[in-house]
């Protein structure tokens, strides 16, 4: 029984991917996007200094905004990618051809979270091949570095794919999907210190965004980006690793059961 | 309840949507192994009952077993058993058609194989071809072959030749009798009497929710709606006649016409489709006859109020 759910679920993983890398505006809207601002951004602000390190080596536009735009990966291949393109198979009646079929929902769930884990790990090297190679960054050396980086990935990416299946429910038709979806998730990485300094923002409005994940992910990923030094620009002037983990995890406790109570193949009646 | 060699079984089933009565005590039964089919009107009532009993929809009332279990409550072993052609689908359709049937087998655990469904669709020259990129008719056999990919005891059909050339509907009747052959119940939905006939060894036909006729695809409506008959011209005046010996009543107008052609005589054995619109149209004057006297007992409430 769970030797097939599991191996169902690897073979819907397989089908998923395919059918992401198949689909023009997934592949651009998602997987390219944090790519496509990174580029912006580092050649916009190329002559600007982004502050200095302990060495008093300034940091360059790439360089700074690298994380952030890691960060916004997370976001966009769980939450904004899940959520859309769920609604959509609701909508399609994808859902409804599966619900007809053996197929277990787990095998379902782990094909998206394979989907989102597979896709989401090739945009984040990209974007790190991109940033090194075409932008000149500097990347960490130490294991340390890479470890909190490998944590904060998988528990991100995780999370935001658990989201981004609960928040599948609220477009009310496939159509409608990325109207919903989408203006949420660009707000979320508006306040989250995504685009914008996140100690720029009105103190309020931090605190706003330390509710939703997204701000402690990319705070995550500055963590192990930016130069010593620069932990004094955050919160509290730490990393706060500890609250990373702790909000990131939480919000991946509240998607499993907003998911486990919530979702159904189809809308009975509908 | 159910007798022991029934797949499907159904008693007074009825479902509202809201205020829509859109079924009402609807019985009938299927014997394993054979082909029934569900004829009716358009919003009669047959994808509502073909879903409940595929457990896609809860019913207001009555009873339903389908291969032995409750619809509403069939776990993944049930659906394993099953095999599923909706009215209608629409999926991005970004697998060939050869993955989607590869991963659909992967689903069940004693599949068909993947070829021979394949070819049984005659998709052969489109197995490498994105599903998205086949025409509205290859798309509906890709709904078929899904269908009968997962070797199901039972296969519900909902309408499955819709946008099907002459030809793909001949090679899926070829399909289906030797579905037939090997065992395998089928319910089926069609608008294409001609169809249901050639397919199906039983019939219901359902009007306004109700199932108003069951019984063997020669037999319904009884004898008097099969009651041949002749048709033929005279004196300028097209004329017709049932009966039940129609080679006496043509060698009469023989003789009348002194051994001369009759002119435009035919004989015609009233076909499935006679039958059903006999049916249904007297069931709708019926339902006319009763929306009228109900209208008329209105009218003639005390004060005229409700006009
Ligand atoms: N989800 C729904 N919500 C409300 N009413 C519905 C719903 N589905 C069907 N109905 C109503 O129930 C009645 C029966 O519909 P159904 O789809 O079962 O008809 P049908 O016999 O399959 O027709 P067709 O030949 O057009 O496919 C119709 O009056 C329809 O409007
Ligand atoms: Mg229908």
């Amino acid at each position: 029984m769970i030797a097939t759910t599991v191996r169902l679920g690897v073979s819907r993983i397989g089908n998923e991917v395919r059918s992401y890398f198949r689909q023009g505006d997934s592949v651009f809207f998602t997987f390219l996007f944090p790519l496509l601002m990174l580029t912006i951004f580092s050649t916009a602000f190329s002559a600007q200094s982004f502050g200095t390190d302990d060495n008093g080596d300034s940091l360059s536009a790439a360089s700074y905004y690298l994380p952030g735009m890691l960060a916004a990966g997370l976001l966009l291949s769980g939450v904004q990618n899940l959520a859309i393109d769920i609604a959509v198979e609701r909508g399609d009646g994808t859902l409804k051809r599966l619900a007809g079929t053996p197929l277990p929902v787990v095998s379902y769930f782990i094909g998206k979270l394979g989907q989102v884990l597979v896709t989401g790990a090739a945009q984040a090297v990209l974007l790190l091949v991109v940033a090194r190679v075409v932008f000149g960054v500097d990347l960490p050396t130490t294991a340390a570095a890479w470890s909190t980086f490998a944590w904060v990935f998988l528990l991100g990416v995780t999370t935001s794919a658990v989201l981004g299946i609960a928040l599948s429910r609220i477009p009310r038709t496939g159509k409608s999907a990325t109207a919903v979806i989408i203006p949420i998730t660009l707000v979320l990485q508006f306040i989250s210190g995504v685009y914008l300094a996140f100690t720029d923002l009105p103190t309020w409005l931090q605190n706003v965004a330390s509710v939703f994940p997204l701000k402690w992910m990319a705070q995550g990923m500055r963590s192990v980006f930016l130069p010593s030094g620069f932990e004094r620009l955050e919160q509290g002037e730490v990393w706060n690793l500890g609250g990373v983990a702790l909000v990131t995890g939480l919000w991946l406790v509240v998607g499993l059961v907003i998911c486990r109570v919530t979702f159904r193949w189809i809308r009975k009646d509908g | 309840m159910t007798p022991p060699d029934s797949a499907v079984s159904v008693r007074d089933l009825r479902k509202t949507y809201g205020s829509v009565d859109a079924l009402h005590d609807v019985s009938f039964d299927i014997a394993r192994g054979e082909t029934f089919a569900l004829l009716g009107p358009n919003g009669a009532g047959k994808s509502t009952t073909i879903e409940i009993l595929e457990g896609y929809r809860d019913r207001t009332g009555g009873a339903a077993e389908v291969l032995g279990v409750d619809p509403g409550r069939g776990g993944t072993d049930w659906k394993a058993r099953l095999g599923i052609v909706l009215q209608s689908t629409g999926e991005s359709g970004s697998a060939t058609v050869r993955e989607q049937l590869t991963h659909f087998a992967g689903f069940y655990p004693n599949p068909r194989n993947v070829d021979e469904v394949i070819e049984a669709v005659g998709l052969q020259e489109k197995q490498k071809t994105l599903i998205r990129k086949l025409s509205g008719g290859q798309r509906r056999r890709i709904d078929v072959a899904l269908g009968i990919i997962g070797n199901p005891e039972l296969l519900f059909l909902d309408e499955p030749t819709t946008g099907f050339d002459p030809e793909a509907r001949r090679q899926f009747w070829q399909l289906i009798l030797a579905l037939k052959d090997e065992g395998t119940t089928i319910l089926l939905t069609t608008h294409y009497l001609d169809e249901a006939a050639r397919l199906s060894d039983r019939a219901g036909i359902i009007a306004g929710g109700s199932l108003i006729e069951v019984g063997a695809i020669d037999e319904i409506g009884g004898a008097e709606a099969r009651t041949p008959v002749v048709r033929w011209i005279e004196d300028g005046v097209a004329r017709s006649e049932r009966t039940t010996e129609p080679s006496r009543l043509v060698a009469e107008l023989v003789d009348r016409h002194g051994g001369a052609e009759v002119p435009q005589l035919e004989v015609v054995r009233p076909s499935l489709e006679d039958v059903y619109l006999e049916l249904v149209e007297r069931f709708d004057s019926s339902a006319r006859d009763a929306a009228s006297l109900h209208a008329a007992a209105l009218d003639t409430t005390p004060n005229g109020g409700v006009r």
